[in-house]
Order: C-alpha cells, then sequence, then structure tokens
C-alpha cells in the first residue's frame, strides 16, 4: 500500500510522465531531448514542482534516446529552483551518451545519480 | 582532396528542423556503416550549431539556416552551420564552457564544448551583423575499420 503512488499523469504528448510520492516527484522523459522539445517540458515540470511539497525531484531518463545541451540546461535549472527551498534533485537511468554529457557539465557535483 | 558526396540545405530557423537536420545528416553518412557512437557524435555536435542559430543567431525569429555536408575520399566528414544571423562579438568567449548570452534561458553554455568533445575539430567564423559559420569535422573511423577488413 505504502509504494502506491498518490497521482499518475501522462504529458499531452507523452513526452513526459510523472509519479508523486509523499515528497519525491518521479517524472520520466522519453525521446528526444533537445531545445525544441525542452520547451514545453520544462513548462510541465514547473507546474509540477509549483506545488511545495515536492522537495525531491528525481529524473528517469531511461526512454531518452537523444539529448545535447538542452537536457543540461533544463536538469540544472530544476536543481536551482528545489536547492532554494531545501530540496534536491537525483537522475536515474542516464544512458552511457547522457551520462557522458552530464560529466561534461559536472552535473554530478551537484546531483546526485541513482543507478 | 576528391569529394566523395555532398550536400547543402537550407530551411527555416524553426525549433522543429533540430530533429530534422539531425536525421538528414544521419541519411547523408548511414551508407558509411558509422559505429553508432560516431553516428551519436555527428548528430548531437549538428544538433547544438544548428540550435546556436536558431536561438542565438536569429534569436528565436526568422531567417534561414544552411546544412553544408561534405565528405571527402579519406571519410573526413565536414559539415558548415551557415546562419545570417546576429553574429558572435567574441567567439574564444563564446566557446569557453558554461560561457552563455542566455542563462535567464536556461542555456547552460555547454553546447560548443560537447561539439568539441563529439568531433575532431571546430572552426567558428563570425561577422557581427552578418552571421556565423561554425565548421563541425571528424574522421569516421568506421569506414576505415572496413577497408582493412576487405583488403
Ligand atoms: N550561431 C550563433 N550566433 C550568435 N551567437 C552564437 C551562435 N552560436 C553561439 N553563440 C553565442 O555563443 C554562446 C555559447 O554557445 P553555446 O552553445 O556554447 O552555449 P549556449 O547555447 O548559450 O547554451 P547551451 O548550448 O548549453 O544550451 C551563446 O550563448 C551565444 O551567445
Ligand atoms: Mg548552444
Amino acid at each position: 500500500m505504502e509504494s502506491f503512488p498518490e497521482h499518475c499523469g501522462e504529458g499531452n504528448d507523452s513526452m513526459l510522465s510523472y509519479e508523486k510520492h509523499r515528497d519525491r516527484l518521479t517524472v520520466r522523459l522519453a525521446g528526444e531531448l533537445d531545445h525544441e522539445r525542452v520547451g514545453p517540458i520544462r513548462a510541465e515540470l514547473d507546474a509540477l514542482i509549483a506545488d511545495p511539497r515536492v522537495k525531491h525531484l528525481v529524473f528517469d531518463l531511461t526512454g531518452v534516446s537523444f539529448m545535447d545541451s538542452s537536457g543540461i540546461g533544463l536538469v540544472i535549472g530544476r536543481y536551482k529552483a528545489l536547492a532554494r527551498r531545501g530540496g534536491r534533485v537525483s537522475v536515474a537511468g542516464a544512458t552511457p551518451r547522457v551520462d557522458k554529457i552530464f560529466s561534461m557539465a559536472g552535473l554530478y557535483s551537484i546531483i546526485e545519480k541513482l543507478a | 582532396m576528391r569529394i566523395k558526396n555532398e550536400m547543402r540545405l537550407d530551411f527555416p530557423a524553426a525549433g522543429k528542423n533540430e530533429s530534422f537536420a539531425r536525421l538528414v545528416i544521419s541519411a547523408f553518412i548511414l551508407p558509411l556503416n558509422p559505429t553508432l557512437e560516431e553516428l551519436s557524435d555527428v548528430k548531437t555536435a549538428v544538433s547544438e550549431a544548428v540550435t546556436n542559430a536558431i536561438v542565438h543567431g536569429y534569436e528565436g525569429g526568422e531567417g534561414t539556416v544552411r546544412l553544408h555536408a561534405t565528405l571527402f575520399e579519406d571519410d573526413l566528414l565536414r559539415v558548415d552551420v551557415i546562419d545570417a544571423g546576429r553574429g558572435i562579438e567574441n567567439i574564444e568567449m563564446a566557446r569557453t564552457p558554461f560561457f552563455t548570452t542566455c542563462a535567464d534561458d536556461e542555456r547552460s553554455g555547454m553546447g560548443f564544448t560537447v561539439m568539441e568533445s563529439f568531433m575532431d575539430a571546430v572552426q567558428v567564423t563570425s561577422k557581427v551583423g552578418r552571421g556565423t559559420t561554425v565548421r563541425l569535422e571528424k574522421r569516421l573511423r568506421a569506414c576505415e575499420e572496413q577497408a582493412a577488413r576487405r583488403a
């Protein structure tokens, strides 16, 4: 029972789906994460983390088939928002490609990498 | 150096053409049987340059982006991404990791760094008020290995 998500949702173009559990929001992103697609995702994400109860944001990137530096901006931006309220951000399911780009940007010094 | 293949493509500076440009450059090098790594490297670098042309060159407004790809006999791939936009004042500074003129727009300033790490060479020429050309070069090694196997 405990692990039952409180809310589930699906973005209009299903680039984003999420699961809220207590103070943790897990967001699954899929497809190609470029500048064009990051825009709508960012708007949707910001609406979700506007909920002050969210303290831990987890990006599940298992389904991301392409990412460029736009993805770095997306994650750093959300990190800043969460850090302001004493929250944190984690990343899960990063492919070796995504990993390489995040490492290049030193992202793992501010966000946690989950297996 | 002799040219194996070449292509030019002009498209409007619209976000949807970022993925289109990636598809086109993939299709251009696919006959060479690149490794997945090489394919991703080239796609990512082209995506960065095209996005910059749209976001910074034309600042989200109207304009034409040109993708000019050349494949040389020795399997050197050269891709020029050309815009006739705003231009870059200080190229050296622009190429510095984390330097961005759009911090509020959540750009990370890592685009050039990503291009440099995924390509063999990145050359930027720009003139303020006239536009920018980003030249990306990479030797496709997979072709070499194939040739070696055939020999
Ligand atoms: N085609 C261009 N025309 C004009 N200015 C450019 C162009 N390309 C890059 N720039 C300038 O160079 C800076 C650095 O570019 P870079 O791609 O490294 O970072 P960014 O685009 O700001 O952020 P990111 O790529 O990480 O989202 C830009 O902020 C911009 O000022
Ligand atoms: Mg950029």
